[in-house]
């Protein structure tokens, strides 16, 4: 098996694995970073979202041959105490109810708000429809990522 | 004060004794994500606790630990169950820690998440484990005072001498308090001096979330463990015969493959009926299994008839033709009216079946030894699973231990517990612990689908346009979806209520609030065409006939009390500005009984690009004492969300026994885009005791959907999804 070198969160990993293993589960199985999620494999729900160079993508699409140097930032890495701004906006406004899919929300939104600070709701409707909540708690993730815009 | 008996059984006394360290009553901790982190304040770690009565747990700093006993789905009851037992306890919520309790059916009453009961049910025996504790704690700092308790007050944890205002804290007096004895009789709080109850408090495990900390039983892991996946029959009414093991055993990173069999003596509601063999891989890592998945050629058998919808839409109409009927309910003369009547209008509404798809797949752990079975995972029954698993394993039911991680999604899927005996049976064949995952497709494809429906429904007016004539019968495959003894019952002379069951081999089950989530919104647009064709208001229709119920009630064995329904009618008329009229803005209505509790919902709807789109909800919610408010009310848009989204856009269809949708490519799901920009929720304030939140949203808002559709394109919709659904106009 190939060993790849990582920089994930601004730490370096060095995993063996099969060249065409999905990053989602490199974070999952290898590396204990459970906080990204698997929910279709197929880049449908958008639960595994990490950033990569700084853009959303789909961990269960991205083997981890192509990742080469590029920086991969996981949820665990989006802030230091859970204080980035989105974070701090999902608290505000409980949004959460089983929470399994917000990780892959809070992800896409912060990638989002990086590239427009004051999206409008038609702009967060695009960027954050490939992010599936089945509890539906649609509404406070809009009402947060608006939050989170000013602070 | 109300004075209720406590009901401590022996077990519990036993289970009153000095913990010191605080690991060790906590066998179970098996996560550090188990424990809460409340206010993100970092308490300081106590040197020593002490267990009060196996709800609560209080250390000398006076930091509280507070047991919640029921499975975590979403519905927040780690959140809200602990907020009653701190309410009785009379402490600050800022002190105290949520741990999940593990299955303990010596102590814990109703530890499962079904049917809206979660909080309804365990109401008076949390209120008693907190009123119990600060009755204990009273008596130990009256002892150590040598002073009546009578002449001790309480407030957050503090306890006060009202002569001499002497104060002694909770931690300070708890090692005392474990000598006390537990009280025969205590007093409840009225709900007029509740500090914590009705206000809003924000999820415990809402940071943990936000930062992706290991919560799910999909997260769960324990040195040691293989990962297992299975490959079901690919269609309902087949059966593996034999696959190609040795090919799949060769395979990069595959350690075993096998067939495995978890058919039980005497099965019960929650066993698997559908895929009772499976084949297994276990190997190192979720993807190489994926890899091996996808190889495995296997021969199948068919056992029984491959059914497709087309066939179940016959079944259906063929049901409702010429079924055995069974009369669940008459009142009066229902023919002889309907032959009277001055208008009569007959309609049929359908709902194919659907997934569950919780966005955490079906997974559990399981670590089985020759003498014992250790279960960790996602579970709404872990009781059921429990017995299964003993049976399974012809173990004693004590030598099976099930614990609760927090669950991605419950929806009722996880009431069924086949993955959690699956996950047993592949441990005992490997002897070694196990973690058994599906993939998404496994999931939607081997499910407990909510059963697909259809109801005619029947109504006479007379000449003045009264509601003289009213009925209902009903089928599914298999369960009829009629409630004979929910509304419009006891408002109509005449009546009939009639059901007929059908037959399928595809595995179904409960499905967030079972029947209402189609009889409601059935039922619910079929009285607003009524009230169409009365030429009346569909709200004072409503109104009318609940002011007969409450009146002159036809009948005795009516499930719901009208005052409580018309009040929330009247409530969103009120609040919606019911009967203001906007330019392309169309609106519906439609109100619900289920799960003891009352909801009303209006919908504004435009139409962007040709494609409705909801502006704005108003729900009004009468569900007894709300707990926790703002997570209620999150709740509460959850259902009005889950159930647009499902009326709307979602479908399980089968073509020779298998789905047709395996994934979200083709299953579809409401999405963001979709969703209401806006949903307001009013609650009736009451002093009831709480009844059930989880489900109660879901149903009306089907109904309400159907009717501003109606409104926006003059056309009736009356076969789920809606938006799938092309009607035959003129």
């Amino acid at each position: 098996m190939p060993t790849y070198k990582l920089s994930i969160n601004n730490k370096k990993y060095s995993v063996d694995v099969d060249e065409d293993t999905p990053l989602l589960w490199v974070l999952r199985d290898h590396l204990d970073l459970v906080g990204t999620k698997y929910g279709c494999g197929i880049g449908q729900c958008g639960a595994c979202t990490v950033h990569f160079n700084g853009t959303a993508v789909r961990s269960c699409l991205l083997a981890v041959s192509v990742i080469g140097n590029s920086k991969i930032t996981t949820i665990e890495g989006l802030s230091a105490n859970g204080d980035h701004p989105v974070q701090k906006a999902w608290l505000e406004h409980d949004v959460p109810q089983c929470g399994y899919c917000q990780c892959g929300q809070i992800m896409n939104a912060a990638a989002l708000l990086k590239t427009n600070p004051n999206p409008s709701d038609e702009d967060i409707n695009v960027a954050m429809n490939g992010n599936i909540c089945r509890c539906g708690t649609y509404i406070r993730i809009k009402q947060a990522i608006k939050t989170a815009s000013k602070l | 004060m109300t004075k209720i008996k406590t009901q401590y059984n022996r077990r519990s006394f036993l289970k009153v004794s000095v913990a010191a360290g605080g690991g060790m009553l906590i066998g179970f901790s098996w996560l550090t994500g188990s424990a809460s982190v409340v206010n993100s304040q970092q308490v300081s770690v106590p040197n020593e606790w002490f267990d009060i009565n196996g709800y609560i747990k209080i250390a000398n700093t006076g930091m509280v630990t507070i047991y919640s006993p029921n499975p975590e789905i979403g519905q927040n009851v780690r959140t809200s169950m602990p907020m009653i037992v701190a309410e009785e306890l009379d402490v600050d919520w800022k002190n105290v820690v949520v741990e999940q309790a593990p299955l303990n059916t010596g102590f814990y009453q109703n530890q499962f998440a079904g049917g809206s009961l979660s909080i309804r049910l365990s109401w008076n025996a949390l209120r008693m484990a907190g009123a119990t504790g600060r009755r204990m704690l009273l008596e130990a700092a009256a002892k150590e005072w040598q002073l009546p308790v009578s002449n001790l007050s309480v407030s957050n944890g503090i306890i006060k001498d009202k002569n001499s205002n002497k104060i002694i804290t909770y931690g300070e007096i708890a090692t005392k308090a474990v000598g006390i004895e537990i009280p025969k009789e205590i007093e409840l709080k009225e709900p007029k001096d509740f500090k914590l109850i009705s206000t809003s408090v924000k999820n415990v495990d809402g940071l943990k979330i936000v930062t992706g900390k290991p919560l799910f039983g999909l997260d769960f892991k324990r040195d040691g463990m293989q990962f297992a996946m299975i490959q079901h029959p690919p269609a309902f009414g087949m059966k593996v015969k034999d696959f190609n093991e040795e090919e799949i055993k060769g395979m990069p990173g595959v350690k075993d493959a096998f067939i495995i069999d978890i058919s039980i003596p005497e099965p019960g509601a929650f066993d698997e009926k559908g895929f009772l063999q499976l084949i297994v891989i276990v190997g190192e890592s979720t993807w190489q299994l994926m890899k091996a998945k996808k190889a495995i050629k296997a021969n199948w058998e068919v056992v029984s008839a491959l059914e497709s919808s087309k066939t179940h839409v016959e079944q259906l109409e063929e049901a409702l033709e010429r079924g055995k009927v069974q009369q669940e309910r008459k009142d009066g003369n229902p023919d002889a009216a309907f032959k009277n009547a001055a208008k009569v209008i007959e309609r049929t509404y359908s709902a194919p079946f659907i997934a569950h798809n919780t966005m955490e797949p079906m997974n559990f752990f399981a670590n089985v030894t020759e003498n014992e079975a250790e279960l960790i995972g996602p579970i709404q029954t872990p009781k059921a699973l429990e017995e299964s698993v003993a049976k399974l394993l012809d173990m004693p039911v004590e030598k099976v231990t099930v614990n609760m991680t927090r669950m991605g999604g419950g929806f009722g899927r996880r009431l069924y517990v086949h993955f959690g005996l699956e996950a047993a049976a592949i441990s005992k064949k490997i002897g070694s612990p196990v973690k058994l995952i599906y993939t998404r497709e496994d999931d939607m494809s081997q499910g407990t689908y909510k059963p697909a429906y259809s109801s005619i429904y029947k109504a006479g007016l007379d000449e003045n346009n009264n509601l003289i004539a009213f009925s209902v019968r009903g089928t599914g495959l298999p369960e009829s979806p009629v409630f004979p003894n929910r509304f419009p019952a006891g408002t109509v002379e005449n009546y009939s209520a009639e059901k007929i069951e059908g037959k399928t081999n595809i595995t179904t089950g409960a499905w967030r609030a079972p029947s209402s989530n189609f009889t409601a919104g059935a039922e619910q647009s079929f009285i607003d065409e009524v009230a169409e064709l009365a030429g009346k208001d569909p709200i004072d229709f409503r109104l009318e006939l609940f002011d007969r119920a409450i009146k002159n009630p036809v009948g005795e064995k009516n499930d719901y009390d009208a005052e409580r329904y018309s009040g929330v009618l009247k409530l969103v008329k009120e609040k919606s500005n019911w009967g203001e009229t906007k330019p392309g803005v169309y609106r519906g209505v439609a109100a619900y009984f289920c799960h003891s509790t009352y909801v009303a919902e209006v919908i504004d709807l435009v139409m962007e690009n040709g494609e409705p789109k909801v502006k704005k909800v108003w729900c009004a919610v009468d569900c007894g004492i709300v707990v926790n408010i703002d997570a209620a009310k999150n709740m509460i848009q959850g259902g009005v969300i889950d159930g647009i989204g499902h009326a709307m856009y979602s479908q399980l269809t089968f073509t020779e026994g298998a789905t047709n949708e395996m994934n979200f490519d083709r299953y579809k799901l409401i999405r963001h885009s979709q969703a209401p920009e806006d949903i307001e929720v009013f609650f009736v304030k009451s002093e009831i005791a709480p009844t059930g939140l989880g489900e109660p949203g879901l149903p009306p808002a089907v109904g309400a959907i159907a009717n501003a559709l109606y409104k926006a394109t003059d056309v009736r919709y009356y076969h789920q999804p809606f938006m799938f659904y092309k009607p035959i106009v003129g």
